[in-house]
């Protein structure tokens, strides 16, 4: 009555990993522009612009992410749009990852010296090309640590898009184990496969850091 | 079209009450016993013991690097496999206790590593016994220390809560999910869910403002 878990199913777990990698990739591409847009908003020059991004990130921050899935899931539903999980899933992890990537990169932002802007603006520098020449640079070298680890973060979320239906790691291990009824050794397969994507991250996270110096300044809290 | 409707969903308060304090209660076990879980695995982290040293770090790392989903999974659909059954509740305090602690074992480290070994040194040498030496020297301090990122982590765990709504705790994301079954106002259950928790975020920042302020009341000495 049931099967055995096999290789054949290591197979499909491995398969619905490169869905859990696509949905974490689309949220970091999704985040990072979007995090971006909100990293300028934070340290812009007129004050209602940094109040929205503080409240968006204050609202981000203080509200479960499953909880923003589902509301991601059942909003886009109910102003019409019929979509599939991943796609809600997708938005709401771009709402999610912009919040904490905008946080971080203006912590980066912030880690460079007002010597370097004044310096930028003895030289004549207008802003678009302080930023673009003289502080960017600098602070990707403080961004890029953080912004790896939480990369790590986003990958072990994506195990939530699992609840509105999506067909990731977790979810095919759910199958799976049910399939199977063994959830023993389907669940500790799926957390090994997480544990191998994650800690390479974390420990790509950790190099970075100690090549660049950082010395844990302006680590995500993870 | 499409239009809100709170008047159904707003008329169930009484259930949302009794989840938001299910939700509290859960955070302050699973904080309390993280934060438990947590001092003992910096100590083994910082152990001479190699084999203490070993267990702690995978602990760690283990915890870190795998979804806290598949965490509660684990234990509370996997462990059965091997014998150890528990009910929902237990298994969801102690699978948000574990991962915790992990991150707390990484927190409570770094400010264990803050305090410097001469005060230790010094307190022995004023005739200091261990325990008030390790309470008051090495332990306060320490947390004092690392304190904004204990309590980031704190409101983290509260958040992580909703997640053992998989197990059918009747936490708020569950129990909106339930409320949302019946109602059929999905939109507006989990607005109302999430304005809580928004709600649930400001309080606890403000109950550890005012923690800070009485338990390491000497940081503000002379300030």
């Amino acid at each position: 009555m049931f099967q055995t878990f096999s290789f054949n199913h290591v197979l499909f777990l491995a398969q619905a990993g490169l869905w859990t990698l696509l949905l974490s990739f689309m949220a970091l591409f999704g985040g990072a522009i979007f995090g971006a847009l909100i990293m300028l908003a934070r340290i812009s020059l007129y004050a209602p612009l940094r109040f929205i991004a503080k409240a968006y990130i204050y609202v981000i921050q203080g509200t479960p992410l499953l909880v923003l899935l589902f509301i991601a899931y059942f909003g886009l539903a109910f102003a019409g749009y019929d979509v599939p999980a991943l796609v809600a899933a997708g938005f709401a992890f771009t709402l999610y990852a912009a919040a904490f990537l905008g946080e971080i990169w203006r912590g980066s932002i912030e880690a460079i010296g007002k010597g370097q802007w004044e310096g930028a603006a003895a030289i004549g520098l207008n802003w678009p090309k302080t930023m673009r020449f003289v502080i960017v640079p600098q602070a990707v070298r403080v961004a890029i640590p953080p912004t790896v680890g939480f990369f790590v973060q986003l990958v072990k979320n994506t195990a939530l898009a699992s609840i509105i239906g999506f067909v990731e790691l977790t979810r095919a291990g759910q199958i799976v184990a049910n399939a199977t009824y063994q959830p023993l050794s389907v669940y500790l397969t799926v957390a090994a496969m997480y544990f191998v994507l994650c800690s390479c991250l974390s420990f790509a996270s950790r190099r970075l850091d100690e090549k660049f110096h950082n010395n844990g300044v302006h680590q995500p809290i993870t | 079209m499409f239009y809100f409707d709170f008047s159904g969903t707003l008329a169930r308060w009484p259930e949302f009450v009794h989840a938001g304090l299910y939700t509290i209660l859960l955070s302050a076990a699973a904080m309390l016993l993280g934060l438990v879980i947590g001092i003992v695995g910096a100590f083994a982290r910082l152990s001479s013991i190699k084999p203490a040293r070993f267990i702690a770090g995978s602990y760690v790392e283990i915890i870190r690097n795998t979804p806290f989903l598949v965490q509660i999974y684990i234990v509370y659909f996997g462990l059965p496999a091997v014998g150890i059954r528990l009910d929902a509740l237990t298994a969801g305090i102690l699978s948000l206790s574990l991962y915790a602690g992990a991150y707390i074992t990484e927190i409570a480290r770094a400010g264990i590593e803050t305090v410097d070994k001469g005060q230790v040194e010094a307190a022995r040498a004023l005739g200091l016994s261990p325990y008030l030496t390790f309470r008051h020297v090495i332990l306060k301090p320490a947390m004092a220390a690392v304190y904004p990122a204990l309590t980031s982590q704190f409101i983290l765990v509260m958040l992580a809560t909703s997640v053992v709504s998989v197990i059918s705790i009747p936490e708020l994301t569950g129990v909106a999910n339930d409320i949302q079954g019946l109602t059929f106002r999905s939109l507006e259950a989990f607005l109302i869910v999430a304005v809580i928790y928004l709600g649930l975020t400001a309080a606890f920042k403000g109950l550890f403002t005012v923690f800070d302020r009485t338990l390491f009341a000497f940081k503000y000495v002379g300030r």
